[in-house]
């Protein structure tokens, strides 16, 4: 039991490190584009608490990223509030929005959640574009650029600063998620998900714990839409369409909805697929992207995230035994 | 005056587009209780396919009714190889298949014939046809023909052929199905077949109008939602009568609700398939069927 | 504290220690990136997949004129090499590309980038930088503008408010007391179109009777052509996409609306005015007026013009197989065009400032693929390197030019 927990923490120690030292191994390019990793981790993490958690789809996450960022970028430019003040007020607006939207949710049965999610996801940059006087319409917002806060400045570039910003936030959110879903909250999203009669006659209320799933997601969302429009120095409502909520349930099918570490291989994919399959033709993303989700539905249904650590697993025991035997 | 009758004129035509496709997502709901969100990237697909036919020289006659053949056996085989592996899982897991469907059908049509938008033969003649001062257009009215052809065929199939009342049953009793020798199974596989075929057929009444492109169904696939379920997602008759009254009232508050106006269309989409869903699950004229558990 | 804990906070500690302690980079080299005595690095972006992927002919256009250059022997002896990437008309997707050429490729400009939304959201990052963002494929105003704030940024084609303005002027001679319906696509590209048309008419701008927008994922746009017809208006302007205005020019022929007609250069070319004339007859193509800028490769009598038959051979040679009809081509081959002749003005010494300073003195007399007489000029206090476009009118089944050049900024 103890060796158990010296290896988890020792695991997340090593990731850790790994983080933490990355940006000065890499250029700074690389760095910024590993913020969009730990910005879409963060994003898809809000996926896994919904949909692995507690059984419910979102097939339009993108309109919380877009709350995120249009939050960031308003309060900034029309009101010049510091991102510091603005990123939280950015959770909060999602997590609000998701909270309502969550009780919408508990009405709809699995598939017409996703077709109405499926719906806004579509809707969401005409939306934006509409409420011209609010959103600067099809201009989109410009934000003013992160600035290295006083006692950094010259020691890190404004990219290393956002990757830290980013990462420490992906660690806290990560940490948290962990503690929660074991906690009694966990537990009853997971009771709920697996058998809501069974679960609702011991005792657990069903639309409390499904719609804080929901804004809790939302909330997540949110961030990771902050940090996107933060990184990007634009928010501008093209870039909040259809695709960019495929590509979130994408990478968290892919990654894995029932381990947290999915999270983190989905951002990896949703960030560097289609630079990388781009090479091959353009439309290559996309026909991968479908691909693998319809190979990944039929046989591997935990994604990657839970074949690694079924591997893992199975290594270790099998460590384990030769331990034994020596 | 004049403009209000145009603007209902129009809005039926816009309106069979959506009912068109929203008939084929009912097909699909009602064989296996899901809903296909790649019913609208297939149709794409197979209108690319009838576009290669017509462009090597082939009668639009001949290339139809081979498209429309295509879709259908495409999509039994597509049933029975990557829908079949999960027909019992959870529904959302087909969901993520479909979507899956959808992201590699959207890319294949890019991949192989490019992005760039292709002008579309059309059956009917160009010439508008008058009513008073209202203009129909022979391709919008074909359009209504056709999908309310396809409305009374479908009708035709579940009630009086064999097949079909075996398609029923087997969608809403499976297991009393199977025992008296019904395979459940492949009346799955028709289902789809009927889908596609149903879909086929309203690309090709669509493509001259909106013109063939990899996107061109993106907007029209959540105006079919909204069609499907304002008529109850059930029915094919709720599809059509849905997709019309969608049409029709979405050009009217288009332009007559400034506040509204052309650009909130798909929001006012959106919001139709949530407060029907609160509201009236079972659409404007139908009765809710007890949820299969 | 347990020993586990103990043991990620030393680590996280020690990491962050080591973050800070070498946190120092150098930032963009000085010496000119993307030069060496045989190549020149180019990058850019283009939508090739997307909604807006159509518009990637243009960097394919570009990419194939650099090959025949490089093949004529390049440029003072360099060859071009241009990274054009897929941002698949995605901001954030743009700054993330445009980062990577800029830090990683070491390009020594970018060029061409295409869209309003992607080259706004890198013109910031790329000005800070002093990496010139030349000729840019959009026809907002902004980029030869706002110069005094982003001076290393310049567009290329006539902006979408100046050719409103060539409408207004000429439709203000025509028929002083028209009165004007618009249908614009609802973003910046189609607002700015609608802003110059306001403008050009100037006091008489209450002569629009009546605007309509229309969204990308609308299915048709016939219920807005019934709402401006209804509105009694004798004169219609489309500023759409060309899926776009194939629709409207259909429904307005087939709702039997008659007006005077004037069509955008997005979508003015022949392929898009023969499909609108095969979906809804010549009433819907006949007496449409546009203006023109670039030779249309689809249009017949420029078939025994010298640009048209390099633009051909070009195309035959670097692009087998490419639809040649498809303009999007020669637009980008025309950028490519002033993008050599920048480079070679600037001297053989390249630097990003000798580069910029060529690229706002411009006077290019002879770039094949635009129509005869335009000249691509710049100069500091103008930046917008082609000015001028004359106004066509179609028959049914071609443009012709009618009147003179016209420069809408006072040229």
């Amino acid at each position: 039991m103890r060796d158990e927990r010296v290896r988890r923490y020792g695991s997340v120690a090593l990731v850790a490190l790994l983080i933490a030292v990355l940006p000065h191994f890499i250029p700074s390019y690389g760095a910024f584009e590993l913020t969009y990793v730990g910005a879409y981790a963060i994003g898809i993490l809000g996926l896994i608490v919904l949909t692995g958690a507690s059984g419910q789809i979102s097939l339009g996450h993108g309109a919380f990223f877009a709350i995120g960022g249009y939050t960031v970028a308003l309060l900034g430019q029309k009101l010049g509030v510091p991102y510091w003040i603005s990123l939280p007020l950015a959770a909060l607006a999602s997590g609000v929005v998701g909270l309502g939207l969550g009780l919408v949710a508990l009405r709809l049965e699995g598939i017409y959640l996703a077709l109405a999610t499926f719906a806004l996801a579509v809707a969401t940059p005409s939306t934006l574009k509409h409420f011209k006087a609010l959103t600067g319409g099809s201009q989109g917002v410009v934000l003013s650029p992160l600035a290295v806060p006083g006692p950094l400045h010259g020691l890190i570039t404004p990219e290393q600063w956002l990757y830290y910003v980013t990462w420490t936030l992906a660690g806290v959110f990560f940490f948290a998620t962990s503690l929660a879903l074991h906690s009694r909250l966990g537990r009853a999203l997971h009771a709920l998900r697996d058998n809501e009669i069974a679960a609702v006659s011991f005792g657990v209320n069903p639309h409390r714990y499904k719609t804080i799933a929901f804004g809790w997601s939302a909330a997540y969302a949110g961030v990771a839409g902050a940090i996107v429009a933060i990184a990007t120095a634009y928010a501008s409502p093209d870039a909040y369409g259809i695709a960019l909520s495929l590509a979130l349930v994408t990478g968290a099918v892919l990654g894995g909805l029932d381990t947290l570490w999915g999270a983190l291989i989905g951002g990896v994919i949703v960030e560097f697929l289609p630079l990388w399959a781009q090479n091959i033709n353009p439309a290559a993303p996309s026909v991968i992207y479908g691909i693998a989700l319809i190979l990944f539905t039929i046989f591997l249904p935990g994604g990657i995230g839970r074949a690694l650590q079924s591997a893992l697993n199975s290594l270790r025991l099998r460590g384990g035994n030769q331990h034994a035997r020596s | 005056m004049h403009d209000l009758a145009q603007q209902i004129v129009s809005g039926l035509a816009t309106g069979s587009i959506f009912a068109s496709m929203a008939l084929a997502l009912v097909l699909i709901h009602r064989s296996m209780g899901v809903i296909n969100f790649a019913q609208g990237e297939m149709a794409m697909f197979t209108t690319y396919l009838a576009w290669q036919f017509s462009q090597q020289g082939m009668p639009l006659w001949l290339a139809f009714p081979l498209t429309i053949a295509i879709a259908f056996a495409g999509a039994v085989a597509l049933e029975r190889i990557v829908v079949r592996p999960v027909e019992r899982a959870a529904p959302l897991t087909i969901v993520i298949l479909t979507l899956g469907l959808l992201i590699a059908f959207n890319g294949l049509a890019g991949w192989i014939w490019g992005y760039v938008i292709k002008a579309f033969p059309s059956p009917f003649p160009t010439t508008p046809l008058h009513f008073g001062s209202v203009a129909f257009s022979s391709q919008d009215l074909g359009i209504i023909a056709v999908s309310l052809a396809s409305l009374g065929a479908i009708s035709v199939f579940f009630k009086k052929t064999k097949v079909g009342l075996a398609m029923r049953a087997a969608a809403l009793y499976p297991e009393s199905s199977r025992t008296l020798g019904v395979r459940v199974g492949w009346m799955l596989a028709l289902g789809w077949g009927m889908a596609a075929a149903v879909g086929a057929l309203s690309g090709l009444m669509i493509a001259p109008v909106v013109l063939l492109d990899p996107n061109m169904m993106q907007g029209i696939l959540v105006y079919a939602f909204a069609a499907a379920v304002l008529g109850g997602i059930e029915s094919p008759l709720g599809a059509v009568v849905g997709g019309l009254m969608l049409g029709v009232g979405l050009n009217l508050i288009g332009a007559y609700v400034p506040f509204i106006g052309t650009d909130l269309q798909l929001t006012m989409a959106f919001a139709i398939i949530v407060v029907i869903l609160l509201f009236r699950p079972a659409g404007l004229f139908g009765r809710r069927r007890l949820l299969r558990v | 504290m347990h020993a586990p804990s103990r043991l990620l906070a030393a680590t996280l500690a020690a990491a962050f220690a080591l973050a800070l302690s070498t946190g120092t980079r150098t930032p963009v080299s000085a010496d000119e990136p993307g030069i060496t005595p045989t190549e020149i690095v180019l990058g850019g972006l283009h939508p090739y997949s997307g909604p807006a992927s159509s518009y990637g002919a243009i960097g394919k256009g570009a990419q194939a004129y650099f090959a025949y250059i490089n093949d004529n022997g390049g440029v003072n002896g360099r060859k071009i090499t241009y990274k054009d990437l897929d941002d698949a008309y995605s901001p954030p997707q743009a700054v993330q590309l445009a980062k990577q050429l800029v830090e990683q490729d070491h390009v020594f400009a970018m060029f061409n980038t295409l869209g309003t939304p992607s080259n706004t959201a890198i013109r910031q990052y790329l000005n800070q930088n002093q990496v010139p963002q030349l000729f840019v494929a959009t026809g907002a105003s902004t980029w030869g503008a706002d110069a005094a704030k982003f001076p290393w940024t310049i567009g290329w084609q006539p902006d979408y408010q100046s050719e409103s303005i060539i409408y207004a002027r000429y439709l203000m001679k025509e028929d002083p007391s028209a009165k004007i319906a618009v249908l614009y696509q609802n973003d910046d590209y189609g607002e700015d179109y609608l802003t110059g048309l306001k403008d050009g008419l100037g006091k008489k701008a209450d002569a629009i009777v009546k605007t309509a927008s229309y969204e990308v994922t609308d299915p048709s746009v016939s219920s807005q052509i019934a709402s401006l017809k209804a509105s009694g208006a004798t004169t219609f302007f489309i500023f759409a996409t060309p899926k776009f205005s194939i629709q409207a020019l259909v429904a307005a022929a087939q709702q039997s609306w008659k007006p005077r007609i004037f069509l955008n250069t997005v979508s003015n070319s022949q392929t898009t005015m023969k499909a609108a004339t095969s979906a809804g007859g010549v009433a819907a193509t006949q007496g449409v007026i546009s203006v023109q800028y670039l030779k249309d490769p689809a249009e017949p009598k420029w078939d025994n013009d010298a640009g048209m038959k390099l633009y051909r051979a070009i195309a035959a040679k670097y692009m087998p197989g490419a639809d040649q009809n498809n303009g999007y081509f020669l637009y980008g081959m025309g950028a490519a065009y002033t993008m050599v002749d920048c480079l070679q003005r600037a001297g053989k010494n390249l630097t990003r400032q000798r580069v910029m300073d060529a690229a706002i003195h411009l006077n290019e007399r002879d770039n094949p693929f635009v129509i005869s007489g335009v000249v691509v000029q710049t100069s500091p206090n103008n930046r917008f390197p082609i000015g001028q476009e004359q106004l066509a009118s179609y028959n049914g089944t071609r443009f012709s030019l009618f009147g003179s050049l016209i420069g809408a900024r006072g040229r």
